[in-house]
């Protein structure tokens, strides 16, 4: 018998083995179709990033000292003395409103004498693979060009992170930027954590199945998918108008003609947390809901209370899921730029946010507005800018997933 | 204090209802003081129903409703202003499969004494003390002794299920109720769960569901046999001694099954 059917065994495994294959073979590609688009993404921002930059000079430094020195090894007589002679009177007593120039540091000198007549600026740029497969050639383009230096730049400088905002890309930074983007965070995620987990346990713990926590379970799926830009809508018209007198921080006493109406980082955390609300709620009710019955069973059944069973056994266990939908929470947050611009973001200030009743901008507005510029240095910095946010939100995510497994003890 | 006043529970008149559909009909039965009770009797009759009853478990189906009334020490628990997490409290609970908390065996058979308002006082026992205690007397302390801080999910399945004997008992209750506590162990396993049950009946009043005769017959001291009616409604066919029950049942539906299970 068992002859009789062994060549349909085979035959069956032949065409099976075959599906499987192609099958694989799909996955496998889609997969690698994947991989392969975020490996360029990564590249093109590098790319973007690093390159040779032709910087001129308004007075190249070369003319402003004797042959064979630098403006780094002049003392500070020196460095006065070309600044005395070369700036305005005007400046110069601005600059001297304080201390005399002789009572300067040396490095602050070399600064000055950089920003103020040096004026070092952009003539042209090449990304990181012209830089490097046509070398010869750029050397010899700025070698024409007049008072002209060659140097190889990192677009993402330490100064990138420390400086504020400028027309100048060589010493531009997103500081103000990147403040008001973690302000931002911080009371999105300080509103938005305690009222979803709160939602997400009173919805599984609490609520019944009844009609009413049927449609308000669904309602909120939905709410995930509307677009940004409709909770940028819902922020302008209830944070920024209507509760202008809250979110101006008049009742504290913050007083500003710039602030007074509303569109400050409170109105901007309280409309992420609208906005990640949903997200978060999802995320710790899929949680709760896979704490397993027998948990709980097992608490009432020693006479534990409903709130004992959910502090004790039902959160702890669910807590995993629920930083997973935070840290879903925060990247989307993070990345946000549309709904922050509708409630009226800043897109040129110089000043950090003094406290959460100031003006604001976010570091994906930031990066929008230095990629729409015409010149091409820009967009060099807005990709060492895209670099500074892809660090920021991988470092908060590990820090949240370093915080998640703390949790998987048992 | 380690003295346990024991108390016992009488059901009268009970159905047990899921929305519409009736689980369990106008049952009565009485159960006595310090005795193990055994409810038997076909899958889906009702007899975890029953058993979810005797101490508000069924509370925690939204769907369920009951009608009757079930007295301990005289009271009605179902009273409206009785308090369930009290009731279970004075009547725990064994599950049928060990499902301990995902912490350490410690805290396992702590948590339960703790909320339960366990206080260190001059002449009792220490929250450590009592900790072992309840391993004592749930067989599992020589086992367990050296390894308290490792998780109670590390255990095998019968020492798993002593664990949460362990923890039914810390809360000091009279009535401990046990759905099936061996069906999902090893005829070794389950031995060991029927001479601690013995153990505590010195101690406890008990209510054991089971589908294993053998174990009816071995461990308990008053057998019912519920059986369903036929419109689906589990209804209680006769209680009484087990011996009796077991070799000179009254009636011929309660012979027929136990037979048919002796095979
Ligand atoms: N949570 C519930 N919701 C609705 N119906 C239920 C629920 N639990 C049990 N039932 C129904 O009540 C009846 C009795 O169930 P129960 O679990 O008490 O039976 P049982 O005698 O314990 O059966 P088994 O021996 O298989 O465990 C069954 O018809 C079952 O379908
Ligand atoms: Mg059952």
């Amino acid at each position: 018998m068992g002859e009789n059917h062994a060549p349909v065994f085979i035959a069956n495994l032949v065409s099976r083995n075959r599906s499987e294959r192609i099958w694989k073979n799909l996955l496998q590609i889609s997969t690698l179709i994947g991989i392969i688009f975020l490996i360029v993404l990564l590249l093109n921002i590098i790319n973007q990033s690093f390159g040779y930059v032709a910087i001129g000079y308004r007075v190249p430094p070369a003319k402003l000292v004797g042959p064979g020195q630098t403006l780094e090894n002049l003392d500070i007589p020196q460095l006065a003395g070309i600044l005395r002679q070369r700036v305005s009177p005007g400046l110069l007593k601005q600059l001297e409103n304080d201390t005399p120039l002789e009572q300067f540091s040396q490095v602050n000198l070399v600064n000055l004498v950089m920003a103020k007549i040096a004026k070092p600026e952009v003539v042209k740029t090449w990304s990181f693979w012209q830089s490097l497969s046509m070398r010869e050639e750029i050397k010899q383009e700025v070698g024409q060009l007049p008072e002209t230096r060659l140097v190889f730049f990192s677009w993402v400088r330490p100064d990138l992170v420390s400086n504020s905002q400028s027309s100048n890309p060589l010493i531009a930074g997103v500081r103000t930027a990147l403040l008001g983007s973690l302000w931002i965070i911080l009371i999105a995620i300080m509103v938005a954590f305690p009222l979803g987990v709160g939602t997400a346990i009173y919805l599984e713990e609490y609520a019944g199945d009844n009609h009413i926590s049927k449609v308000i379970r669904t309602n909120i799926n939905n709410l995930a998918g509307v677009p940004s830009i409709i909770y940028g809508m819902l922020g302008l018209a209830v944070f920024v108008r209507n509760l202008a007198q809250l979110t101006s921080g008049a009742w504290l006493g913050f007083s500003s003609p710039e602030t007074a109406n509303g569109r400050t980082i409170v109105s901007a955390g309280l409309t992420l947390a609208l906005l990640v609300l949903p997200l978060i709620i999802i995320n710790a009710r899929e949680a709760i809901k896979s704490v397993p019955d027998t948990l709980r069973q097992a608490s009432y059944g020693i006479g534990a209370t409903r709130w004992q069973t959910i502090w004790h056994h039902v959160l702890p266990n669910s807590i995993p899921g629920i930083l997973t939908g935070t840290i879903l929470a925060i990247s989307r947050a993070l990345g946000e730029s549309a709904p922050l611009v509708v409630i009226g973001a800043s897109t040129y200030i110089t000043v950090d946010p003094a406290n959460v009743f100031s003006r604001f901008t976010a570091l994906p507005i930031q990066i929008y507005q230095w990629t729409s510029r015409p010149q091409a240095e820009f967009r060099n910095l807005a990709a060492g800018a895209i670099l500074v946010l892809l660090t920021l939100l991988l470092s908060i995510n590990a820090a949240a997933i370093v915080l998640r497994n703390r949790y998987k003890r048992y | 204090m380690d003295t346990f006043i024991t108390g016992k529970i009488d059901v009268k008149h009970v159905s047990i209802y899921y929305g519409k559909f009736r689980a369990v009909k106008d049952v009565t039965i009485s159960i006595p003081d310090h005795k193990i009770t055994a409810l038997i009797g076909p899958s889906g009759c009702g007899k975890s129903t029953l058993l979810r009853s005797l101490n508000r478990m069924n509370d925690l189906i939204p769907s369920s409703h009951i009608e009757g009334s079930i007295t301990f020490h005289g009271m009605d628990i179902y009273e409206r202003s009785v308090d369930p997490v009290e009731v279970r409290r004075h009547i725990g609970m064994v599950f049928q499969k060990p499902n301990p908390f995902p912490r350490s065996i410690y805290e396992n058979v702590a948590w339960g004494a703790r909320i339960n308002g366990f206080q260190q006082r001059l002449g009792h026992p220490s929250l450590d003390e009592w900790v072992e205690i309840c391993l004592i007397k749930a067989a599992l302390w020589d086992e367990v002794k050296d390894k308290l801080r490792s998780s109670g999910l590390s255990l095998s399945g019968g020492q798993q299920q002593r664990l949460c004997i362990a923890r039914a008992i810390a809360t000091r209750p009279e009535v401990i109720l046990m759905d099936e506590p061996a069906s999902a162990l090893d005829p070794i396993a389950t031995l060991r769960i029927e001479e601690l049950m013995r153990e505590l009946a010195a101690e406890f009043t008990i209510v054991v569901v089971t589908h294993n005769m053998q174990q009816a017959a071995r461990v308990s001291d008053y057998t019912a046999f519920l059986t369903m009616d036929h419109d689906r409604s589990g209804i209680l066919v006769e209680h009484g001694n087990t011996p009796q029950i077991f070799t000179n049942p009254v009636d011929s539906r309660t012979e027929g099954y136990i037979t048919g299970r002796f095979g």
